[in-house]
């Protein structure tokens, strides 16, 4: 019976042409240290998942954001867990995604025919330090408040257009609910919908290079 | 394979990858769902014992205004509402006592106690309550509510039993 479903699925959706043209490749001997770009993979997706479930509760207010995120650690069945996960994993995230640039620059990875894949992945790395940024501010604590102070008085600092990098970023001369509100939008819609679409191109790109050798002694 | 009834390092880790992820799945999928759920399914005690004053502090035979405010939780957001009556004592009796709530029956409106008119007044349409509740005039459906459930506590203080409506 399940046989037959399958059958008829292959048939109409070809799943082990997909399976063989994305996952169906020659691999170099394996190597731990190639493993951390599925995990980056793995950590976005953690990310996504974990941070839909914690838009049920927050809110991106200057009135209630404290207190909604006080409600998901004591409240809600859980919500410890789930927001836990968010906060360790973006941690996580930066690290592996860092250390997984480390390895392609050691092995000299980023070498032809893979220089923009090499480009992408670099987009990827300010995508996801981005999605650091913006996250920070949403809980709206004295910590996350002042780090955006800060950091956003750091872009300001840029020779001529700084002030307008600044206002861009706080939406006003302020740091205020517009702030908020706009870090709460590029963290859970705009970077994430630009690092989907640059982690599907630099997916294509791995799979249409494979996997570079890793250097022995004669590289 | 050697053998037919051993297992292939192939089969091995299909199987063991899909039982790890099955533990996993199950490990997040419960959080998860009562992540989701249990607010849903919350229940607000609605009910409560509340203190309104010290019963010697109310005197015999003139009723006195009394007040007090209940807060509702949902999540983040805390909703008060006051609700406010009148004690009256018939005798030194702690029994003889009869504690009305001041909202008018007709539109919710706050009944006042009128010394010289010797009735419960509502200042929106001209209601008229007797000292025991009844509607003497104007559009009040019925007379006004009363808290049947008190008691005083060995420190004197009168508490009446509230219910949320």
């Amino acid at each position: 019976m399940w046989r037959k479903l399958y059958a008829w699925l292959e048939d109409r959706l070809g799943l082990e042409e997909i399976y063989k043209a994305t996952l169906d490749r020659p691999e170099p001997k394996g190597n731990w240290w190639n493993t951390l770009g599925s995990a980056s993979l793995f950590l976005f997706l953690l990310q996504g998942v974990t941070g839909i479930f914690l838009t049920v509760y927050y809110t991106p207010s200057p009135d209630h954001a404290y207190d909604s995120i006080q409600y998901i650690m004591n409240d809600v069945a859980f919500g410890w867990l789930i927001r836990g996960i968010h906060h360790w994993g973006s941690t996580l995230m930066v690290i592996v995604v860092f250390v997984h640039m480390v390895r392609v620059f050691v092995t000299a990875s980023y070498k032809y025919p893979r220089e923009l894949t090499w480009i992408f992945g670099v987009g990827l790395l300010l995508l996801t330090l981005g999605m650091g940024f913006t996250g920070y501010l949403l809980p709206w604590n004295q910590r996350s408040y002042w780090a955006t102070e800060v950091g956003t008085r750091i872009a300001g600092s840029v020779p001529l257009i700084g002030d307008s990098i600044l206002r861009v970023l706080r939406g006003g001369p302020d740091l205020s609910a517009l702030t908020l509100q706009r870090f709460f939008s590029g963290h859970i819609w705009i970077i994430p919908a630009l690092l989907a679409a640059v982690i599907g191109v630099h997916l294509y790109l791995v799979m249409r290079h494979g996997e570079s050798h890793f250097p022995d002694k004669d590289d | 394979m050697t053998s037919s009834n051993r297992m292939s390092r192939r089969d091995f880790i299909k199987v063991t990858i899909g039982a790890i992820g099955g533990v996993m799945g199950v490990l997040l999928g419960v959080p998860v769902v009562g992540y989701l759920l249990q607010p849903a399914f919350r229940k607000q005690a609605a009910e409560a014992w509340i203190p309104i004053g010290k019963l010697e502090a109310f005197t015999i035979g003139i009723p006195s205004p009394f007040s007090f405010t209940r807060t509702k939780v949902n999540g983040w957001e805390r909703t008060a509402t006051s609700y406010g009556g009148f004690v009256l004592r018939r005798s030194e009796d702690p029994k003889e006592i009869l504690i009305l709530s001041s909202r008018c029956t007709h539109l919710s409106c706050r009944v006042n106690w009128n010394e010289a008119a010797q009735g419960y007044l509502c200042p929106c349409h001209d209601a008229k309550f007797s000292i025991e509740g009844e509607v003497l005039s104007g559009p009040p459906p019925e007379p006004l509510e009363r808290y049947n459930e008190f008691k005083v506590d060995e420190d004197g203080n009168l508490l009446i039993f509230f219910e949320e409506a």
